[in-house]
Order: structure tokens, then C-alpha cells, then sequence
């Protein structure tokens, strides 16, 4: 294989991915109660783009200072003849929860291909520094406890924060010297999960009411996915990703082995901190909007490693967006039926064979 | 001077267990170093503080004039490349890939590798004699042909020193003289070499120079025979030796002698050093 072709190469699979997640989502956004044929999704879709065209300076307001206003003209290239009812059920109901889907795959993908790398370890993925339990238990105390909470934040942000400052603990209590040896982070990620599942399941004995909700999110769901949530997930997803790729050689040399890895000149502690700052800031974020939502991050690295192989400036882009894809297809599974299931089901129960399928098939049972 | 590599009164202690107690070395262009001595005497742990990836509690280890512990991974990896003893290959990367890694501290985070890069990868498994598997997996490999791959990642990183760590141990005959002749060319073409060597009369017939490790101190230093010859190296080994010439090669051959006449093997009882 041509060593230097490898960004080239995975620039040729992300463009291709990129063609099929945007399949995939046209296709995902017909599918509902109500039927919408790909072709008027994608017209919807083509609608909604503006170019601009220009940018206008309106007067200015009263006062000390006079700020101008800036408003940038827009330009709608696209004027399909669409039924206005389907335009409102793809652009308000169903486009949000996707692309939610989306990047929550993308994210989870990506962080699971850095744990499996990082771990050295195919079993390894973006929950296992506790980051997940961390989110899961923020989120289930702003359920269970709203007001044993400071400043009444909402269940997004505790979600968020638990699974930081449970990630930011194993990796203080791992770090002795300013060293991190992966075994020890394991074990202690591990110990952490446990505790944490333990904080979880005693909160949910006490929550009374709330119970239904607590296992609802708990099982990761996607509903009630709004463009805030969009818009929040497009401004830290793809940036982490990439921040991710940059250290994609790292890894690679990683996988030989620390001692190895810094007599080759890389800087072997300093980039273990920023994957696993970076993996963890993704999965927290992914669980905080979506849930826990099991097997993205374990499988696809997995299945997408044996057919790309391990260079993870290939890997990582690859698998980030066939999570994407594969998230959204579960999502759309999960909500096409008469009773909406938890996508957590889908995943696990579509990715379990799946993974099992691929590994009888390949014969490959090492990273 | 033309010393590419200066250890000066290297300490390290690990787990509270002195294992190098004062070390000084230097190695000049073009010259190969054998580092012998017992299991746990500590060469492993000297080859790590020589590249860097160790820094010593006390004492300096300098290349090219220019001290190791106050240089980046990255700097010191484009003056110091290091043959492990092992190392985890049980990732399906091809060869080429593996020689590729050795350019590590030239390329930058997202930059893609320069047709100087690509020079030096193909010369490095030209030299290494890997080239005709380039596209092979690593897994997929023998022995001695990891030990070449590994050998070429150390050449591709282009570095005026280069450190080994057992580079024979685990190699039949032929892979050990083969890969101890590619070393040897490395060494003709001006690197400055120092390895560990676990056999005593490969090591006497390749090296310029032997140092005796044990007990964390160099103990005897010189040219082979004179080593190999010394009390000190009995002392170290602990065991009566006896010293010929090799009537094939005319180098120096060391014999252990035990009180039943047999020949026990050359490992001590003490485990070997991280």
C-alpha cells in the first residue's frame, strides 16, 4: 500500500460515506406515519438552501453608539412546488431528529475508533472511561433529585457534566508522576462505572413517578430531538472529529507500543491526554443529547476496521461516518413502528449479529 | 571529538532498586558498541535512557553535544532510532506501513509524506532486505523477518545513532549473522551503534568495542578479547570461563566451565529488567 496515499484514500471513502449518510437521510426522512417518496424529501431539503448574495447595512440605531445592523441577503436557488404539510413534517419533525442521529453516531463512532486504538483493546469503547456512567447519573439525578441540583441546570448540561467530571476522575486517579498507563485507566474506568451504575440504580429505587423516564432515557432515545440540539451537536461534533484526526498518526504509532511510540518522537503523554480529552468531550456530549445509547462505538470502529484496516487516518473518518449512517437507519427503525422503541434496542439488538457475523467471517479476532 | 553519543554518570533507580549506579559512555561515528553482561544488569534500562524515553535520576546523556532531557520526543527521535526487544505486532499494518512509522518525527500532524520520506522508507528496506514483502502484513511474518522490519523502521528514521536492544535473541543462526551484517553495514556507513548483546562471541565478532554491564556498573570495557578475557567477566557471569579462537571467523570464543564439565546456559538466575 502507498504509505502517504492514506489521507488521499480517506479523503476518496469520506467523500463516498458522506454520499451515503445523505442517502440515508433523505430515505430516513420519507419514513413515517405519514410516507413521503425520497425524491419530494429531497426537494423539501433543496428548498430550505440560501445563498447569500449580499449583505445590506440598515441605518444604524439611536444612542452613543451607532451600531449598524447588518443583514445578509439571501437567495433561495430552489423553488420546488412541495404539498406544505410534508415540507413541515421533514423540515420540523423528522430533519432535527436525524441529523441528531447523525452526529450522535458520528461522534460515538469516532470515540469508540480512539478507545479501541488507544486501549489497544477491541472490546474498548467510549463508555469505558466512565464517561457514559458519569452522563447517566447527571442525567438521572436532574430527573430524579432537580433539586438537589445547583442553579436548577437542565438535564442536557448535568448529562454533559457528569460524564466530564467522571471522565476528568478516573484520569486524575489513574495519573501518577504525569504518567497514565492505559492498563491502570482501564481498571479504573472500570471501578468508576461500577460505582456509578451503583449511584444510578439507587436513584432509581427512590424515583418513584419518574421511573418510566429515568429507563426511557436510559436506554437512549432520540425523540423529541429540536434544531437547538442540531445546531449545538454541529458545533461541537465535527470540530472534535477533526481535532481527533489530527492525531490519527499518534495513534497509529501508539498501537506499537508507548515505549516504541515516544522513541519514534511522539510526545506519548500529551497525546494520550488530548484523545482522551477530546473522546471524552464527543461521548459526553452524544450521551447528553441522546442517551446511553450502547454498541455505536463498539461495533462500527469494529466492523469498519475490517474492511479499511487499522491506518486510523483511513479508520477514523470512515467509521465516524458510517456511525453516522447506521445510527440514523437504527433511529429510523426504531420509530418506524407502531411503538416506538428506544434506538438503544435497535442498535443492540441489529449490531450484536452483526458484529458476530463479521467476526466468524473474517476469522479476525485481534484489533 | 567526534562522539556522536556521551552518557555521563547515569543513575536510575526503579522501584526503589538501583539498577544503573553511575554508567559513562561514549560511542564515536562509525562505531559499534556491544553492551553485554547478565540478565538484570541492566542494559535495557540503559538503551532507554540512552534514546531518551527514560530520563535518568541523575547524569546526562548528550548527543551531538546537545543534552537529551532538555529535547523534545521528536528531536531526539531525528538523532536516536532504537531496535526493541519486542514489540507489539498484532496489528495487520503492512510492512511498509511499519518502515513508514519510522518517519514519525519528520512529517507533520496532517501532512502526508514527501518523496524524501518515500526515498527514505525504500532505502531502508533495501538495506534492511525487506522490500520484497513491503505489501505483506507484519503478522504474517517470521521471526527474523520482524526483526528486519523493525530494523528498517529504526534505518528510515535517518538518525547518526542507533540503539539495540537484543537484536539476536530470539533469531536462528542464519537470522542472527544476517541481521547482525545489516547492522554492521550501518555501522560502515557512519552510524554509531551500540548494542545489546546477549551472545558473547557474535557480540566479539561484530563490535569494535565491548562494554561489560553488571550490577548496574560498567565493570570492563575495551576490545573484545581484552574483555571477554577479564576476571570481571567471570565475576559478572559467575561462572569460570574459558577463552578460544574461533577457528572459522579467528575471533575471540568464550566457553563456560563448571565443575561437571557441562556447559550451562548463559542465563543468570536474576530475571531480566524492564
Amino acid at each position: 500500500m502507498d504509505a502517504s496515499g492514506a489521507w488521499r484514500r480517506a479523503g476518496v471513502y469520506a467523500v463516498a460515506l458522506t454520499g451515503v449518510l445523505a442517502l440515508v437521510v433523505t430515505v430516513s426522512a420519507g419514513v413515517g406515519p405519514v410516507s413521503i417518496p425520497a425524491v419530494e424529501v429531497g426537494q423539501v431539503i433543496l428548498n430550505a438552501v440560501r445563498l447569500p448574495v449580499g449583505v445590506e447595512f440598515t441605518g444604524g440605531g439611536s444612542g452613543l453608539l451607532r451600531v449598524p445592523s447588518v443583514e445578509i441577503l439571501t437567495h433561495a436557488p430552489f423553488g420546488f412546488a412541495v404539498d406544505d404539510t410534508h415540507t413541515a413534517i421533514v423540515r420540523t419533525v423528522r430533519l432535527p431528529r436525524i441529523l441528531l442521529a447523525a452526529f450522535v453516531g458520528i461522534a460515538l463512532a469516532a470515540a469508540g475508533t480512539v478507545m479501541q486504538g488507544f486501549f489497544r483493546n477491541p472490546m474498548a469503547d467510549p463508555s469505558i472511561v466512565g464517561v457514559s456512567s458519569g452522563a447517566a447519573a447527571g442525567a438521572v439525578a436532574s430527573i430524579v433529585l432537580p433539586f438537589a441540583l445547583p442553579f436548577g441546570i437542565g438535564l442536557q448540561l448535568a448529562a454533559f457534566l457528569g460524564g466530564i467530571v467522571a471522565g476528568f476522575a478516573v484520569y486524575l486517579i489513574a495519573t501518577r508522576d504525569g504518567r497514565t498507563p492505559t492498563a491502570t485507566l482501564l481498571l479504573v474506568g472500570v471501578a468508576i462505572q461500577t460505582l456509578l451504575s451503583a449511584v444510578v440504580s439507587a436513584m432509581i429505587l427512590f424515583s418513584g413517578d419518574s421511573m418510566r423516564r429515568v429507563v426511557f432515557w436510559l436506554m437512549g432515545h432520540l425523540k423529541n430531538a429540536g434544531w437547538g440540539d442540531v445546531a449545538a451537536a454541529a458545533v461541537v461534533v465535527p470540530p472534535l472529529v477533526v481535532a481527533l484526526a489530527a492525531y490519527a498518526r499518534d495513534l497509529n504509532v501508539l498501537l506499537l507500543g508507548e515505549v516504541d511510540a515516544s522513541a519514534l518522537g511522539v510526545d506519548v503523554e500529551r497525546s494520550k491526554r488530548a484523545l482522551l480529552a477530546i473522546s471524552s468531550v464527543l461521548t459526553g456530549a452524544a450521551v447528553a443529547v441522546a442517551g446511553v445509547i450502547g454498541f455505536v462505538g463498539l461495533i462500527v470502529p469494529h466492523g469498519v476496521r475490517l474492511l479499511v484496516g487499522p491506518d486510523h487516518r483511513v479508520l477514523l473518518p470512515t467509521s465516524a461516518l458510517a456511525g453516522g449512517s447506521f445510527l440514523v437507519a437504527a433511529d429510523t427503525v426504531a420509530r418506524a413502528g407502531t411503538i416506538e422503541l428506544p434506538v438503544g434496542i435497535v442498535t443492540a439488538a441489529a449490531g450484536a449479529p452483526f458484529f458476530l457475523y463479521l467476526l466468524r467471517t473474517r476469522e479476525v479476532y485481534e484489533l | 571529538m567526534t562522539n556522536v553519543l556521551d552518557a555521563t554518570d547515569l543513575r536510575v533507580q526503579l522501584g526503589g532498586e538501583s539498577v544503573l549506579g553511575g554508567v559513562s559512555l561514549s560511542v564515536e561515528r562509525g562505531e559499534f558498541v556491544g553492551l553485554v553482561g547478565p540478565n538484570g544488569a541492566g542494559k535495557t534500562t540503559l538503551l532507554h535512557t540512552l534514546n531518551g524515553t527514560r530520563l535518568p535520576d541523575a547524569g546526562a546523556v548528550r548527543v551531538d553535544g546537545e543534552p537529551v532531557g532538555a529535547q523534545s520526543s521528536r528531536e531526539v527521535a531525528r538523532q536516536v532510532a532504537t531496535v526493541p526487544q519486542e514489540t507489539t505486532l498484532s496489528f495487520s499494518f503492512s510492512v511498509a506501513d511499519v518502515v513508514e512509522m519510522g518517519r514519525t518525527p519528520y512529517v507533520s500532524r496532517f501532512g502526508t509524506t514527501t518523496p524524501a520520506d518515500h526515498e527514505a522508507v525504500e532505502r531502508a528496506m533495501a538495506a534492511a532486505e525487506v522490500a520484497e514483502f513491503a505489501d505483506r502484513s507484519v503478522q504474517s511474518l517470521s521471526g527474523g523477518e520482524r526483526q528486519r522490519v523493525l530494523l528498517a523502521r529504526a534505518l528510515a528514521q535517518e538518525t547518526e545513532t542507533l540503539l539495540l536492544d537484543e537484536p539476536t535473541a530470539s533469531l536462528d543462526i542464519n537470522h542472527q549473522v544476517r541481521t547482525l551484517e545489516l547492522v554492521a553495514d550501518a555501522v560502515a556507513d557512519g552510524r554509531a551503534v551500540v548494542a545489546a548483546i546477549h551472545d558473547l562471541d557474535l557480540a566479539a565478532r561484530y563490535c569494535d568495542r565491548l562494554l561489560l554491564l553488571a550490577d548496574g556498573g560498567i565493570r570492563a570495557a575495551g576490545e573484545p578479547a581484552s574483555v571477554l578475557a577479564s576476571d570481571a567477566l567471570q565475576t559478572a557471569f559467575g561462572v569460570s570461563t574459558e577463552l578460544s579462537e574461533d577457528p572459522t571467523t579467528g575471533t575471540p570464543r568464550v566457553t563456560a566451565v563448571t565443575d561437571r564439565g557441562s556447559t550451562p546456559s548463559e542465563d543468570g538466575p536474576v530475571p531480566d529488567a524492564e
